[in-house]
């Protein structure tokens, strides 16, 4: 490692940095706009210089950007020094001339990068003395809110949603010193990842639209470390609660997982915390149409008469409830009696997933190892729509080898704008096959776009390719075999090839990427394997085993159930109306534990208020397979309790044993009874820890008006809310960590904070080193490892799809807003959510005369839609497409079915 | 040699403003610099100019041979390689590629060509200023006819060297005439300069090997190779290399442009050249090349115009086009205009240039009117200081500061009348 000095002090940077990173790294404050630790550096703002010296004797040395000077053995720079300081001071002047000084109605404020670094760099008294310029703002849709006025022209924003992101309709106008930024018409911003420009942009020009309708300041707001739950990547996340409600989602750097991103799902999906179909007490239903809120003693009392005494229950548990609860539902019913709730075979593809990822030797990549890979290839998967940060990682991962060509010319890696005119758009392997257009599409050198089965056929021809003891498709047509070929050969070249499937479409297509991942591996190279699963716990259910809701429904119409319990699921998402009301009937009672009301929890006798993720603790595990804690932002009103928590007591009630404490016994006891999940426990520290001995506090240490809150109630102050189950406190008194050393195992750091940083910039100090994981440890342990063992390859390849007279083959197509079950109940998703529609080959849909937005009727599985045509480009003929949105009734797909228009259906 | 003047530039341009058709440019011997080129090693080519010292015409004096060796060669280097002329004149007061451009089109086809085949480019450009449309005219139908002739194309002159040679129009904006801006602009990108390093020379146009030079530049190389790099060093009567258009704009009896030897002292530009003052006007001083370059007083005048001499005294030749200022000028005036411009041509990308030129031309323009305050002028002051060369991310600004800086030395006396008497003292006095 280098050896550089920094105002006289010798210090050890890493290789391959700008002085910038290095001294950010080792704890010096020097203030940047431009510079972003995913970005990098492009020397726009000028804000870092430092003096550079020559040697020991050079006492004039000269101002350098910190940000754009490579770190070179024996570098000797001041930061101290007079001239540099007065530069700095001088570039917060300019940016300030025009700057609104608005900050006490700026939403930014109180964590606003440029009040740090105005702070930093010192500059304090006004000069300028003529007019400000002025611009107009945009409305860009629900999500984001343009202040322009505000802007400091460090074109992050741009670079972030454009070159990084690949966003198209955000773009810099204008020059001089009316640069502009914005869309070229007002707008919603077309980025799945448009809510990051909130991060990214260091004042207030872009801020939370969401946290505006119920603004609070951040040093108000009460947070606790969180893992999202809107998709199967569990990217961590910070939200942020006061005076009951929600406010906000923020990004929570993990390095080995979402890094500094999230997407506008998992930001923006949260509303649902605070929505009115919540449940807040439990309900009685004893007659259809009659309800009553009951207290809690009362309706444990009466869930337990359901339950015992001999009655035969059975459970539902959920891919979106936490693996404490499903394993506490587990206990209550029995293994024998635990169901997931999950369709056949979206039940099965995720065992087979499972099977795979341990019985073989590719690995399952963290997300951030996804960025890392130097060739990609996708089967069957719209990655931008079920696993959108996937997706942006996966644009990373499309740059790799083309920066790595560049750097090998010389550029520094860090120097983005080089790198940016060194690769131009060189495409680098990145290889697609899916059933349609994907936006990832423009990031492929190649593209095949084509049904379930032939997808699985690429992926064993390729497979097949690179070791001849794999399966070969049969009668594969020369332009695919060559296409195999050549994926192949990019497949082999690479240093750390991904392979990127998921359980969206068919058992073939998920074998078919096993066959490639292994056939890479029997050569010698380690190939990640990525499986896009669908929920934030799909994982964890797979983990705990059960059977599926088609052996739930089959078993119950055999009869000699009396009580069904379901958990945090709602069936008619699952299964057709009809099977799951027959299926319902089968019971004498319906025990529905949920936080938000569904059609499950209405067809219910008994509901109990289960906690929405910020108001309590679990451990979910993501589709790489690492669990991963949340904890409780809040302490909810009404009864509200974790699902492991109502399950306890009323087994406690119900005689079958004692309610367990707090979370650490729940982990006990499922560790050892399922040895799967035994490490779980380890995915957060238990709740006796202590810092300097005190719990860690989850509310900044300027959290206003704790005493005041309640006062409207009463003067006296009630105590905070205890928490059994972390080493968390519900105050603001408590260990503040400051990143200055001293700081709890990052999964406890409720927020990045750290004295004279504000913004959530503050992540700098957390890292082991600029852009490192964070010090001790990024949060999350792996349940899943790679078998040594070769295991034998998928023989059955399926035969070429052929199209059939008259009928379609139909698959699902998901939705970044709206496909997922809970973001569809936040009134600024809800905006966004598409129409339902069904998607038709333009050919195919020429030929039944069905124009966009022409009604065509849709029958497969017993079921009978109306909706309208949409034209999807590269779906293949023969195929049809059905959206997986609230509204649409649910079908087991792919599966046959015919589309017509409708008068001819009717006849 | 035929062809071999004094004035390689503009010897043999004719009388009536017409540009030379390739006919008659071939008839005073034109490309047959070109066809020895052909006949010469690529490095032979590149140390011929190198020796020649022939120094970027733009204004920056980088010796030229020198600029076109760091070009990566032979089977390995990455390709497609390019060669752009700069034909993005914006400098304020300066007229001179103009002048070739719509006169002697050929010259500069030749040169680019040789140009090409030094650094092995397949593909060239003219990147030219958009409101010379007349130029365009005559450099588009110059450069079918070096098609015609097998000038430009595959296989050239059956040498097999190919090169396509191309005109793109700028959209207008002086940082175009920044190499790397340019480079963006030409990409299609916003013209907002690159970090060096990486040169252009290696990672210019679309990421490849890319040589800009200056359009008076490239006019040299074909007599420098036909007349050899000694015969070109002797044209000067300085160190560089060469003879340089000299232009003069201002209160000047013959304002105009001169083909003279490198070295020409400003006063004979001035004095013999441009006829001195205009009756009834005074000289006052001079910015000696275009609107970037510290002012020249009287004193000043006898420095000798080539990249040394000029930025020994203080200042730089920059593009060689003078603007004269006379008595009745008011400096605080001219130099709000200038700052003005460079504020306006500001690509909005470094904090200092966007933000400090803006507030630089204000606060003249305040001192201008007469609401000048006395802490003004330190700030005018400081921004000399911290818009200066590595603080800013391209060399506008600090050209900007040029002759700012020196005006404040200057005309001192003038900054503090007009701040102390609020307003324009000799507007006062002329009534």
């Amino acid at each position: 490692m280098p050896k550089i000095y920094v105002d006289g002090k010798e210090c050890e940077a890493a290789e391959g940095q700008n002085l910038l990173e290095a001294c950010l790294g080792l704890g010096f404050d020097l203030p940047y706009f431009c510079w972003h630790p995913a970005m990098r550096s492009v020397g726009a703002c000028r804000q870092c210089a430092v003096k550079e010296f020559k040697d020991e004797n050079d006492a004039r040395g000269r101002i350098v950007m910190a940000c754009m000077t490579p770190v070179t053995e024996g570098a000797r720079i001041s930061i101290d020094d007079p001239e540099a300081r007065a530069f700095r001071a001088g570039v917060i002047e300019w940016l300030m001339a025009s700057h609104p000084h608005d900050c006490p109605v700026c939403d930014e404020g109180g964590e606003c990068h440029l009040q740090d670094m105005t702070v930093m760099a010192g500059h304090v008294y006004r000069r300028h003395r003529f007019g400000k310029r002025t611009y107009r703002n945009q409305d860009l849709g629900p999500f984001v809110n343009h202040e322009m006025n505000r802007c400091i022209q460090c074109y992050r924003c741009v670079r972030f949603y454009c070159d990084y992101a690949g966003g198209r309709d955000l773009s810099v106008f204008a020059s001089r010193d009316s640069v502009y930024f914005g869309r070229s018409e007002d707008g919603t911003l077309e980025s799945e990842f448009s809510g990051n420009l909130v991060e990214v942009c260091p004042t207030g020009v872009f801020t939370d639209k969401t946290l505006k309708k119920h603004y609070t300041r951040k040093w108000d707001l009460q947070a606790a470390p969180s893992i999202c739950v809107h998709c199967g990547l569990g990217c961590n996340t910070t939200p942020g609660e006061r005076y009951g409600r929600l406010r906000r989602i923020r990004n929570r750097y993990n390095g080995s997982v979402n890094g500094y991103f999230l997407c506008d799902r998992g930001r923006f999906g949260y509303e649902f915390v605070n929505g009115d179909k919540r449940i807040r007490r439990p309900v009685l239903r004893e007659r259809p149409g009659e309800e009553e809120q009951i207290d809690a003693g009362e309706a444990i009392r009466r869930a337990s008469l359901m339950l015992g005494d001999g009655k035969r229950v059975m459970a539902i548990g959920s891919p979106r409830a936490s693996l404490e609860s499903n394993f506490a539902l587990r206990e209550l019913a029995g293994p024998e009696n635990f169901f997931s709730g999950l369709p056949d075979n979206e039940h099965k593809l995720l065992r087979l997933v499972l099977d795979i990822l341990k019985g073989g030797p590719a690995r399952s990549p963290s997300l951030s190892e996804v960025g890392r890979a130097d060739a990609v290839l996708i089967l069957g998967e719209d990655v931008t729509n079920t696993a959108p940060v996937e997706a942006l990682m996966l644009r990373q991962a499309a740059r790799k080898r083309p920066v790595e060509k560049a750097v090998s010319r010389k550029i520094p890696e860090w120097d983005a704008s080089a790198i940016k005119t060194a690769i131009q758009n060189e495409k680098e392997p990145f290889h697609v096959a899916a059933p349609f257009a994907t936006k990832l599409d423009e990031a492929a050198k190649a593209v095949y776009h084509a049904p379930p089965e032939d997808i699985a056929r690429l992926g064993n021809a390729i497979a097949h390719e690179l070791d001849r003891d794999a399966p070969s498709p049969e009668g594969l047509e020369g332009r695919i075999a060559q296409l195999a070929k050549d994926i192949a050969e990019d497949l082999k070249d690479a240093k750390s090839p991904i392979i990127v499937s998921g359980v969206s479409l068919s058992e073939a297509v998920v074998k078919a990427a096993a066959n490639v991942a292994w056939a890479l591996e029997a050569i010698g190279k380690k190939a990640a394997l990525s499986y896009i699963v669908p929920e934030c716990n799909s994982t964890g259910l797979a983990l705990m085993g059960g059977k599926s809701l088609d052996d739930a429904l089959k078993a119950a119409a055999h009869g000699g159930f009396d009580t069904l319990v379901i958990l945090e699921n709602d069936l008619f998402t699952r299964a057709g109306k009809e099977e799951v009301e027959v299926f319902f009937e089968c019971f004498e009672n319906i025990i529905a534990i949920d936080h938000t009301a569904t059609r499950t929890t209405s067809a219910a006798g008994l509901v109990f208020p289960a906690a929405a993720f910020a108001e309590g603790t679990g451990t979910l595990v993501n589709s790489e397979g690492r669990a991963q804690r949340f904890f409780k932002v809040f302490d909810p009103e009404g009864d509200i309790a974790e699902g492991w928590r109502w399950l306890g007591r009323i087994m406690e009630e119900s005689g079958a044993g004692t309610a367990w404490s707090n979370i650490d016994e729940v982990l006990e006891s499922m560790a050892s009874e399922v040895p799967e999940l035994q490490e779980a426990i380890d995915a957060a520290p238990s709740a006796g820890l202590r810092m300097a001995g005190q719990k860690v506090a989850r509310a900044p240490q300027r959290f206003s008006g704790r005493t005041a809150i309640h006062a409207g109630r009463s003067v006296i102050e009630p105590r905070p809310p205890e928490d059994p189950d972390s080493p968390l406190s519900f105050s603001m008194e408590g260990f503040q960590p400051k990143g200055l050393g001293k700081e709890p195992p990052p999964e406890l750091i409720p927020q990045f904070w750290s004295p004279g940083w504000n913004s959530p910039q503050a992540v700098i100090r957390f890292q082991d080193g600029t852009n490192g994981g964070l010090r001790g440890n990024d949060p999350g342990v792996r349940l899943i490892n790679p078998a040594e063992a070769m295991p034998g390859y998928f023989r059955e390849v399926p035969g070429p799809f052929r199209p059939r007279k008259g009928e379609w083959l139909v698959i699902p197509v998901y939705h970044i807003f709206g496909s997922e079950e809970l973001n569809a109940l936040s009134p600024p998703v809800a905006g966004l959510i598409p129409r339902p529609y069904i998607g038709l080959n333009p050919e195919d849909a020429v030929k039944l005369e069905a124009p966009p937005g022409e009604e065509v009727a849709l029958k497969a599985g017993g079921l009978h839609l109306k909706l309208p045509a949409r034209h999807m480009p590269g779906l293949p003929e023969g195929v049809a497409a059905l959206p997986v949105l609230p509204g649409v009734e649910r079908l087991r797909l792919p599966q046959w079915g015919v589309v017509a228009r409708p008068k001819e259906s009717a006849a | 040699m035929e062809g071999l003047t004094e004035k390689p530039l503009t010897g043999h341009l004719k009388p009536d403003g017409e540009a030379l058709d390739i006919s008659e440019y071939e008839g005073y011997g034109g490309y047959e610099g070109l066809r020895k080129a052909l006949r010469m090693g690529h490095s032979e080519i590149q140390k011929e100019v190198k020796e020649a010292n022939l120094r970027g015409r733009g204004g920056a004096g980088f010796n030229t041979g020198l600029k076109w060796s760091f070009v990566p060669m032979g089977k390995d280097a990455p390709r497609p390689k390019y060669l752009v002329a700069n034909a993005d004149e914006m400098e304020p007061g300066t007229f001179k590629d103009r002048f070739l451009l719509e006169r002697n089109p050929h010259l500069i086809i030749e040169g680019m060509i040789i140009a090409s085949f030094a650094i092995e480019a397949e593909t060239a450009f003219v990147f030219l200023r958009w409101e010379y449309t007349l130029a365009a005219k005559r450099m588009r139908r110059a450069i079918a006819e070096a098609y015609e002739r097998g000038y430009l194309g595959r296989n050239m002159l059956g040498s097999g060297f190919n090169l396509d040679l191309r005109v793109h129009v700028s959209a207008g904006r002086y940082i175009c005439g920044e190499e790397t801006a340019l480079l963006n602009a030409l990409e299609g990108r916003r013209a907002v300069p690159r970090s060096k390093p990486p040169f252009p020379q290696t990672s210019g146009l679309w990421g490849r090997p890319t040589v800009v030079n200056n359009v008076e530049t490239l006019s040299n190389v074909p007599h420098i190779i036909t007349g050899g790099a000694e015969w070109y060093r002797k044209l000067s009567r300085s160190g560089d290399g060469g003879t340089k258009l000299f232009g003069v704009s201002g209160r000047v009896k013959r304002p105009g442009l001169w083909e003279l030897p490198m070295g020409t002292t400003a006063r004979e530009i001035l004095e013999e050249h441009a006829g001195g003052m205009a009756d009834g006007f005074s000289f006052r001083c001079l910015i000696p090349g275009g609107a970037s370059t510290e002012f020249i007083c009287e004193e000043g005048l006898d420095v000798k115009m080539d990249f040394d001499s000029v930025q020994k005294a203080g200042s730089r030749l920059g593009t060689g086009t003078m603007i004269v200022l006379d008595h009745t000028v008011c400096p605080i005036a001219a130099l709000h205009n200038l700052e003005r411009f460079f504020a306006e041509e500001s690509c909005g990308w470094c904090t200092p240039c966007r933000e400090g030129l803006p507030w630089v031309a204000r606060l003249l323009g305040a001192i201008e009117d007469g609401e000048g305050e006395p802490g003004d002028i330190e700030t005018l002051r400081e921004h000399t200081r911290s818009l200066w060369v590595g603080k800013t991310y391209c060399a506008l600004a600090p050209g900007a500061m040029e002759p700012l800086k020196s005006g404040l030395a200057i005309f001192r006396e003038d900054f503090e009348r007009h701040i102390r008497e609020k307003g324009c003292p000799s507007k006062r006095e002329r009534g």
